[in-house]
């Protein structure tokens, strides 16, 4: 037992606990919640699992306030693993937010009888049973078959809440983490839950499974690449974290291949999650494959937490070799808004026209990120506060036109819309306005504030691009308002289902957000510019 | 034996599972290269901390050890639930979402 005595005793790292209080809320409370599942009658779970949630986002929401109130330095704490600066607060508000309004989404039972989600075992043994049929989708008849009574709403399987809150935790972490390693792990803390997450569909299975395995197979694939563009850069800098990676990218003996080779490693794995240009070939699938609360989820909260690691590895640890990468960028940039703007032109479907879209957008916030000067951070972060309500809202509207086999996500079944129902149509409206950014709306002033960044710092042609590519993008969005307000109703068309509590609250929220960004955006400005990285 | 012949061979791997990835059709098999790749890391992060004399690299390998474990759960179940609906599991098959 002699080496016992020998061993020097570990210093256990201070850990500030009120900083990262939001954290150990929501990742604390996941488990909690895979332990409701495991143990309470299946009838119960809903109610408790759906309080349980709002109270977990409530309380970590009321943590960072308090924390935040307290106006903070930038701090890193767990032995320099998480940095808790006011960038880092910014997101992790953002993402609280965008989270609750996802979860109503997602607990809503009123658009779906029984929610839009896998209904529990029996019923799902009678969707295995006809899913050797090739059809996109499984009849409701079938569905229903499993149930004792046809009057008894089926109830869902809630598993999809614990997954929600370890993917938040992940996503938080990954806004805050400091050095590579942590970044990676939360990278796929938040990923995992992602992938089952899409495959749980209660209409259209097969569509739902395709869409979880084909992002789960490139999702693992790009965190390959992530993880060895980590250890190249470990190999050129001898360290892992940020700031000590910008020391060493002037002083490192080894070779500058293995200092780019692992950037941009690196950058691939970020930007295939933020769904940036030439690697966003699974957005449009997961998008439209996915139960559309899931895809507000993640078109919303995926998007936040993907830019806020790409701006704090720009920024803090390779802010100062940019001459050396910033060419590279501004081409993913311009592929980017490219593909988003012109594919999206010739979608026939409205979850896949909203992906394109979200894929032009990550090249607008793509310039925000290369900008290096506080402007460049602040315009960002706005951007995705913006940006996040704004899609979260659309995504909500769109769950709500549906016909007999579910949502009617096929362009053609909007045509006439606002004739059925003058209020959609005109959220609708109001929000594909906000994404093209016409002023008056988040969307503007979002894509002002990252321009002005952009050209501030030397990017003018860039912006030039960017202006053309935003006006291509705006004509697909006018499209959709055309349609819905100049074209006859078909004589079947989607009835546009009158929402529940949960839905409406998640629809008023992301219009209310999108319409005050618009009107008086200074407050956020100004919380968005409170200050920079540490390190 | 200079430690460069460590480097060379897992950047061999790492390419030997990018290229599965890509011209394989079976999603286990997709998977499984997928894997290679991930050990083909944890080789140059052992390898660059025997270059740069420390543990850091030794213990990161580790982590993403668990990592891998954590995907395969994961990948596994939803390569079964496509499996049991399909009959299959080749992902030329999985053809319904396009335009």
């Amino acid at each position: 037992m002699s080496f016992i005595a020998q061993a020097v005793p570990l210093e256990v790292p201070p850990i500030d606990y009120g900083a990262i209080a939001p954290l150990l809320i929501v990742l604390g409370m996941a488990c909690i919640s895979v332990l409701v599942e495991a143990f309470l009658p299946r009838h119960q779970r809903w109610p408790v699992q759906v309080a349980l949630t709002l109270v977990t986002l409530v309380g970590a929401g009321l943590a960072l306030g308090l924390y935040a109130g307290t106006g903070p330095d930038g701090i890193t704490t767990l032995a320099d693993a998480v940095a808790v600066d006011p960038p880092t607060l910014f997101l992790w508000g953002t993402l609280l937010a965008l989270a609750l309004g996802s979860v109503l989404l997602i607990a809503d039972r009123s658009v779906e009888p029984g929610g839009a989600f896998l209904a529990s075992a029996e019923s799902r043994a009678a969707v295995v049973g006809v899913g050797g049929s090739r059809a996109g989708g499984v009849g409701r008849s079938a569905e229903e078959r499993g149930y004792g009574s046809p009057d008894q709403a089926p109830t869902m399987q809630t598993e999809v809440f614990p997954f929600t809150l370890f993917a938040l935790g992940g996503m938080m972490t990954f806004v805050a983490a400091n050095d590579l390693l942590t970044m990676f792990i939360a990278l796929e803390v938040l990923s995992l839950p992602l992938y089952l997450m899409c495959g749980l569909a209660r209409r259209r299975r097969l569509l739902s499974q395709e869409a979880a395995v084909k992002y789960f197979l490139l999702g693992a694939f790009a965190s390959a690449f992530f993880l060895y563009g980590l250890a190249l850069i470990y190999g050129y800098a001898g360290t892992i974290r940020f700031p000590e990676i910008a020391d060493s990218v002037v002083a490192s003996p080894m070779s500058d291949a293995l200092l780019l080779g692992g950037l941009a490693l690196l950058v691939v794995g970020l930007m295939f999650k933020g769904s940036v240009g030439p690697f966003h070939t699974w957005t449009p699938d997961v998008y439209q494959g996915a139960p559309t609360p899931v895809t507000a989820f993640m078109a919303a909260c995926t998007k936040v937490a993907a830019f806020g690691g790409i701006l704090r590895v720009l920024h803090v640890a390779f802010g100062d070799s940019r001459w050396e990468w910033r060419g590279v960028l501004w081409a993913v940039a311009i592929a980017s808004m490219a593909i988003g703007a012109v594919i999206g032109l010739t979608q026939t479907d409205v979850k896949r026209m909203v992906a394109y879209s979200s894929v032009a957008h990550a090249g607008f916030l793509l310039i925000g990120a290369m900008s290096i000067t506080e402007q460049g951070v602040s315009g960002t972060l706005f951007y995705l506060l913006a940006y996040g309500f704004t899609t979260l809202a659309v995504f909500g509207v769109i769950s709500l036109v549906r016909d007999a086999d579910g949502e009617a996500t096929h362009l053609s079944r909007w045509a006439g819309l606002a004739k059925r129902s003058p209020v959609l149509a005109a959220v609708m409206t109001f929000l594909l306005l906000a994404l093209a950014g016409i002023p008056l709306t988040s969307g503007f002033t979002a894509k002002f504030a990252v321009f002005a960044a952009a050209l501030e710092d030397g990017m003018a042609p860039l912006v030039v691009i960017a202006l053309v590519a935003s006006a291509v993008a705006a004509f697909f969005y006018i499209r959709v308002i055309v349609l819905m307000y100049f074209s006859e109703p078909a004589e079947d068309g989607p009835a546009v289902t009158v929402p529940g509590a949960f839905t409406t609250a998640a629809i008023t929220l992301g219009v209310l957000i999108t319409l005050v960004l618009g009107i008086v955006p200074t407050l956020a400005l100004g919380w968005a510019g409170a200050g920079g990285f540490v390190g | 034996m200079t430690p460069t012949y460590y480097l060379l061979l897992s950047a061999l791997l790492f390419s030997i599972g990018a290229v599965g990835v890509l011209v394989r059709r079976n999603a286990i098999v997709v998977f499984m290269c997928i894997e290679l790749m991930l050990n083909a890391v944890n080789l140059t992060l052992v390898t660059f901390a025997r270059i740069n004399g420390q543990l850091d690299g030794q213990v990161m390998a580790f982590f993403v050890m668990v990592v891998a474990a954590a995907e395969v759960v994961v990948g596994l179940a939803i390569i079964m639930s496509i499996f049991r609906t399909r009959r299959t599991a080749s992902v030329d098959d999985a053809n319904l979402l396009k335009y």
